[in-house]
């Protein structure tokens, strides 16, 4: 039965990675979020199932937080945000999408290939998960590089920190509890903060982005 | 032997008979979900037979290549059907082609279709070999390393003892078949003329890819292609159901076993018409420049489930 | 073939039939260069050359399984010897020579019999004397013989590049050639050299006996690799391969193909598995690097050509990627000591050998044909000549499927076993070489779907659809003797796809000397299927394919014909009811290349010319520029020649002045030595 559990941590972890994946490559703001959503979920999900299997209750706890805030609060503030400032146009990306595919395929091996030595030393749950955690950060700190828009950056960004959280479950059982509420507060702030910049910038000027749209021909 | 034999025959007009019913049950749960009034079941045997019956026209510049191409590329799709274990695993045809076999049985039915599309030498007939060949080299290692992804598990690329070995293990999740999944689910929406690439139903001449190729083919010919076209939604739905719901194939192949598969074959098809009708119907159809991009996509995530089955398996 | 051992047949003189049969190629070459008519000589004289072709393949054949034999040519010089040997490795090549050189000479007998008697007579000495080197540097046991034949082979194909010496492209491309080959040849002869132990001995022999006093392998490589790498138009020294090939006459494009790239695989393995007995894995990593850029580079480039015997020429690149590929992942299965994956690789890889002399030579022979008959190389003024060139193009269509490695060809077979060494990789001891091989196997699946779209391009364009130009409409198909070599590379090309069983059991021995081990016993037993390790894995069975294949659509059609007694009607195209269509209708070969340049866009220098809409007198343009010839040679050009301006600054009035510095130096040298 343990063994199944880890299996499915595994394939969870896996399916983070596919959804990290899929924020790379997807064009529209609002499907972002989603994808944003859904990848928080299965955080859900993967710390729930964790806490589960090792007896820690404050994974619980953190589980619960990840929900309220990164499956429901911050998925919805970012629609309010995009409803009122009528931002749902497609993303511009600075480097074409087949060229970033192929970055972040690399990173993926990249990240493979340094996590096998480190979980190898590693005794707790699941030492493959570590590996596509990496991979999930990296490929969200190459989403924040590729895209000029501010959503989808900040979208990288947490899709980064998701990341972070994977490993943290995956390899040392969750990071304390303080830390985590910590980060919470954070994001959370950050993101407020994006939304008073953002509807300050939109009434300044209409698009952030429009000079920097010129130049696709595509 | 003998009874791998039957099973075989068996497995072969199962083939044969059932895919068009595929065909007609996917165009059945489309018409349901789209508020229409849906044809019979039946209805893709009833064109058929009514192809079969009418008169062959054949261009006059047509060279003897495209005479014969309609019945080489059903020939290619029925092998391909027999070779995918749908029944049982006991398959002594098996050891004639492998997984890789399989990909180049599926290629050399596209080259050979292309090719008898730009034998008329008409705008249409060359411009849809062009974009099928497009689709054909996106999709083809595609495909192949899904079935690798696969066969690395099973440590052979034999369709059969893949199957067995993905069967017969103890209930184990594997986290590369979600990439795995996701890869082969585009890579046939793609192959099989689906919509978010090409549009079955449609014969507007901007944007179709496998119309374009069968547009000089008539009469029994185009009854051969038609037929061969649904042996291929048939063969893919088949690997999708190898690789990932394979259970509820005959244990052992006495007979009565064999009877017993074909129920759990055809309500797993079922099951996966309707689903490929609704993604169907949810999505729209994407402008033939994305189509690389969205084949390119597979292509990597395909990478990545392999990768990742390196990672964990190892 | 290989199981035929005959007690008696060790003693035969099967080395010294072979070196007869260089000499009498070149007695044919003297006797045509001194002929009064060469039009009606070239029958006889390449027929006869056809048929010292085939005794050379079957003396090679014999020679496959037997112990090598060697022979010294002692010419007065102490130390100074000709040595030959033939071993399985020598063998197999000159068997592959033999075969393929057969099916060309014949197809010459035709094809040189026209034209103008200077030319004919010049071709008809170099061709074979062409032939003759090749077959010498196939047994050369010994750094002169070796590197004598070497620059012989270089210098006779360069001749022939430039028989049209009075087009300024073909002389532009033989002299790019010439010195790409020349650059090559010093830095093999500098790889042999210090190879050299013994000063006095520069046998390879004497190499392969002191192979553990030497050190300094890496550099001997690297050396091999740049110089062969250089004759086998691997990426980035591929730039002479694309002009060179296209500029010679087709039976020589056919036999530079087939054969002269394959004398660099030959060179390297002899170098790196034979003579160099350690290996570390980057060797391997490096060649499986270049191969994979050569693959999929030159498929690139191939997709996009509108000439067609740059295609080929582009398409041999990518093939040559694939086989430097398999020789890589040989080499770095044999630095970790995994035998029987190496020999596997390399069964792939020499299998990849002869499935591409054979197929290409038959796709060089048969645009030699479709040249002579229309005058055009253009794929845009070309089509619809499987009509009027019904043997050509039926022959054509088993070389193109070939080379669209799909089953059951010989271009398949090659694929199949290069995939399955990747699929049974147990797995490498460094974790990012294993991460990156499904990779490498990706890639290697993309260049070969590829390679499927351009050859769809290839044979769709020239040989279906409605005639584009005049030349194409009113032409004849080959003649008698360009049919016979037509058919017997065919049957050959079509055998090795379909028996492939025979195939390597006649490259066992050559894989069995490199790397130790051979194939499976599995494999070697069971001659209808074709199983690498173990029958559960993997199992491969073409005949048994193709007649399912036949066998199903022939009885179908007879079943339907029971039914349904349809009818069938000629009629004009149907053309979705538009009434108007031309050839010009039709996508041309840039339209067709057109799908890969949107994709692979940003590998291609492209440079484009859109007309406006409104425009009366529409003009478009495109043209694509290759990268590597832009960013390497063009700078080492212009490097060069600011050099040499330096130096004509420099130049001094007399010659007295010219030599004196030398004259001094030479002084300072004999000075510095003595002392």
């Amino acid at each position: 039965m343990n063994a199944l559990a880890l299996q499915f941590i595994d394939l969870l972890a896996a399916v983070s990675l596919l959804l990290a994946f899929a924020l790379l490559i997807q064009r529209r703001f609002s499907a972002m979020i989603d994808f944003y959503a859904t990848q928080s979920l299965v955080l859900v999900i993967t710390t729930s199932l964790a806490g589960w299997m090792t007896g820690q209750r404050h994974l619980y706890l953190s589980a619960a937080l990840t929900f309220v805030l990164k499956v429901v609060l911050i998925p919805v503030l970012m629609h309010t945000l995009l409803r009122r400032l009528h931002l749902d146009s497609t993303v511009d990306t600075v480097v074409k999408l087949p060229t970033t595919l192929l970055m972040g395929l690399l990173l993926v091996i990249f990240a493979f290939g340094v996590a096998r030595p480190i979980a190898q030393l590693s005794t707790a749950l699941a030492s493959g998960t570590l590996g596509i955690a990496l991979a999930g950060v990296l490929i969200g700190f190459l989403m924040m590089i590729t895209r000029s828009r501010a959503i989808p950056q900040v979208l990288a960004f947490l899709a980064m920190e998701n990341g972070v959280f994977l490993a943290a479950t995956g390899v040392t059982h969750g990071m304390p509890m303080v830390v985590e509420l910590g980060i919470a507060v954070d994001v959370l702030i950050g993101i407020l903060i994006l939304g008073v910049f953002l509807s300050h910038l939109h009434s300044a000027a209409p698009s952030p982005g429009a000079t920097a749209r010129e130049g696709d021909g595509a | 032997m003998l009874h791998g034999l039957a099973g075989q025959a068996l497995a072969f007009v199962a083939a044969l008979a059932l895919a068009p019913l595929l065909s007609g049950w996917v165009a059945q749960c489309r018409a349901w979900l789209q508020n229409r009034t849906a044809p019979p079941l039946w209805q893709p045997w009833l064109v058929l037979h009514k192809r079969l019956l009418r008169e062959t026209v054949v261009a006059e510049n047509a060279s003897p290549l495209f005479r014969s191409v309609p019945a080489l590329v059903f020939a290619c799709m029925a092998i391909v059907c027999t070779i995918i274990p749908t029944l049982s695993t006991d398959l002594p045809l098996a050891v004639v082609a492998d997984a890789v076999v399989l990909v180049g049985l599926l290629a050399l039915a596209r080259v050979l279709l292309s090719l008898a599309a730009m034998d008329v030498g008409t705008a249409f007939g060359t411009l849809g070999a062009r974009r099928d060949m497009m689709v054909g080299f996106l999709a083809e290692p595609v495909l192949l390393m899904v079935l690798f992804t696969a066969a690395l598990g099973a440590r052979s690329t034999s369709l059969a003892s893949i199957v067995d070995v993905l069967a017969h293990r103890e209930l184990a999740i594997m986290p590369s078949l979600a990439f795995a999944g996701v890869a082969f689910t585009m890579v046939s929406l793609a192959e099989n003329g689906r919509i978010p690439v090409d549009n079955p139903t449609t014969h507007l001449e901007l944007t179709m890819i496998h119309e374009a190729l069968t547009l000089e083919y008539s009469g029994q010919h185009l009854a051969l292609i038609e037929w061969a076209a649904t042996l291929k939604l048939f063969a893919y739905s088949c690997i999708g159901i190898a690789l990932f719901c394979p259970w509820g194939l005959a244990a052992d192949d006495t007979p009565l076993a064999l009877l017993l598969a074909v129920p759990a074959l055809v309500a797993k098809l079922a099951i996966g018409g309707m689903l490929l009708a609704i993604a169907e119907t949810v999505s729209a159809k994407m402008r033939i420049f994305r189509v690389p991009e969205y084949l390119g996509i597979a292509f990597v995530l395909a990478v990545i489930g392999m990768l990742i089955h390196i990672l964990l398996g190892a | 073939m290989g199981a035929i051992l005959l007690p008696e047949m060790a003693n035969w003189p099967l080395l010294q039939g072979l070196l007869v049969s260089a000499s009498v190629w070149c007695c044919l070459g003297l006797i045509g260069g001194i002929q009064r008519r060469p039009g009606h000589a070239a029958h006889l004289l390449h027929a006869s050359g056809a048929v010292t072709a085939a005794a050379v393949a079957l003396l090679a054949l014999l020679a496959l399984p037997g112990e090598p034999r060697t022979l010294t040519i002692d010419h007065g010089m102490a130390g100074f010897a000709l040595h030959f040997r033939l071993d399985a490795l020598s063998a197999l090549f000159a068997a592959l020579l033999g075969l393929v050189s057969a099916g060309v000479s014949l197809f010459s007998a035709g094809y040189f019999s026209t034209g103008d008697d200077a030319s004919g007579r010049r071709i008809c000495v170099q061709y074979h004397l062409f032939i003759a080197s090749m077959l010498i540097v196939l047994l050369a046991d010994d750094t002169a013989t070796f590197m004598l034949a070497w620059e012989l082979m270089s210098i006779a194909s360069f001749l022939l590049v430039v028989t049209d010496h009075r087009d300024p492209a073909t002389r532009r491309a033989g002299y790019l050639y010439l010195l790409i080959a020349h650059a090559g040849a010093l830095a093999i002869l500098a790889a042999l050299l210090l190879l050299q132990v013994d000063p006095m001995n520069t046998s390879f022999e004497a190499m392969r006996e002191n192979a553990d006093l030497r050190s300094g392998s890496s550099v001997v490589f690297l050396l091999a690799l740049a110089g062969f790498g250089a004759k086998a138009g691997l990426l980035p020294l591929h730039a002479w391969l694309p002009e060179a090939h296209p500029a010679a006459p087709s039976p020589v494009s056919a036999l530079m193909s087939a054969v002269m790239l394959k004398t660099a695989v030959y060179g390297l393995l002899r170098v790196t598995l034979d003579l160099l007995q350690v290996q570390s894995w980057w060797w391997g990593a490096l060649l499986l690097g270049l191969g994979l850029a050569s693959a999929l580079g030159g498929v690139l480039f191939a997709a996009i050509q509108t000439d067609m015997k740059r295609l080929l020429a582009w398409s041999s690149i990518e093939n040559m990627g694939l086989i430097f590929c398999g020789m890589g992942l040989a080499v770095l299965f044999s630095s970790h000591g995994m035998q029987p994956m190496a020999a596997l690789a390399l069964t792939a890889a020499l299998c990849h050998v002869v499935a591409h002399a054979l197929f290409k030579s038959l796709l060089f022979l048969g645009t030699g044909a479709v040249l002579h008959a229309t005058g055009e190389r253009n794929l845009g003024r070309l089509g619809g000549l499987i009509c009027t060139m019904p043997w050509v193009g039926w022959l054509m269509l088993i070389a193109t499927l070939a080379s669209a490695a799909l089953p059951p060809s010989a271009g398949f077979v090659a694929e199949w076993l290069l995939l399955q060494c990747f699929l049974f990789t147990p797995l490498l001891p460094d974790p990012f070489l294993n991460l990156l091989i499904p990779v490498v196997a990706a890639v290697i699946i993309l260049a070969s779907a590829l390679a499927g779209y351009t050859m769809v391009k290839f044979f769709g364009i020239i040989f279906l659809g409605q005639v584009r130009g005049d030349a194409a409409r009113a032409c004849q198909d080959a003649g008698r003797w360009e049919r016979a070599g037509l058919v017997w590379l065919a049957i050959a090309c079509a055998l090795a796809g379909l028996v492939p069983t025979v195939l390597i059991r006649l490259i066992d021995p050559a894989v069995r000397q490199l790397t130790g081990r051979g194939a499976s016993e599995e494999l070697l037993a069971t001659p209808w299927i074709l199983v690498p390790v173990d029958i559960d894995q993997a199992s491969y069975a073409p005949l048994v394919l193709l007649l399912g294949i036949v066998g199903t659509a022939g009885g179908l059609v007879i079943v339907l014909r029971r039914l349904y007694p349809g009818r069938i009607r000629r009629s004009p195209p149907w053309n979705c009811g538009y009434e108007f269509s031309s050839s010009r209708m039709q996508d041309s070969a840039e339209g067709f290349g057109q799908p890969i340049r949107h994709i692979f866009g940003q590998i291609f220098g492209i440079r484009r010319e859109l007309p406006s809409p409104f425009d009366h007198a529409p003009h478009y343009e495109v043209s694509v520029r290759d990268r590597i010839w832009e960013h390497a040679y063009l700078p080492i050009a212009r490097a060069i020649r600011s050099i040499s301006a330096f130096a004509e600054r420099l130049h001094p009035v007399s010659i007295t002045a010219c030599l004196m510095p030398v004259f001094v130096a030479m002084l300072a040298i004999i000075a510095w030595a003595v002392l």
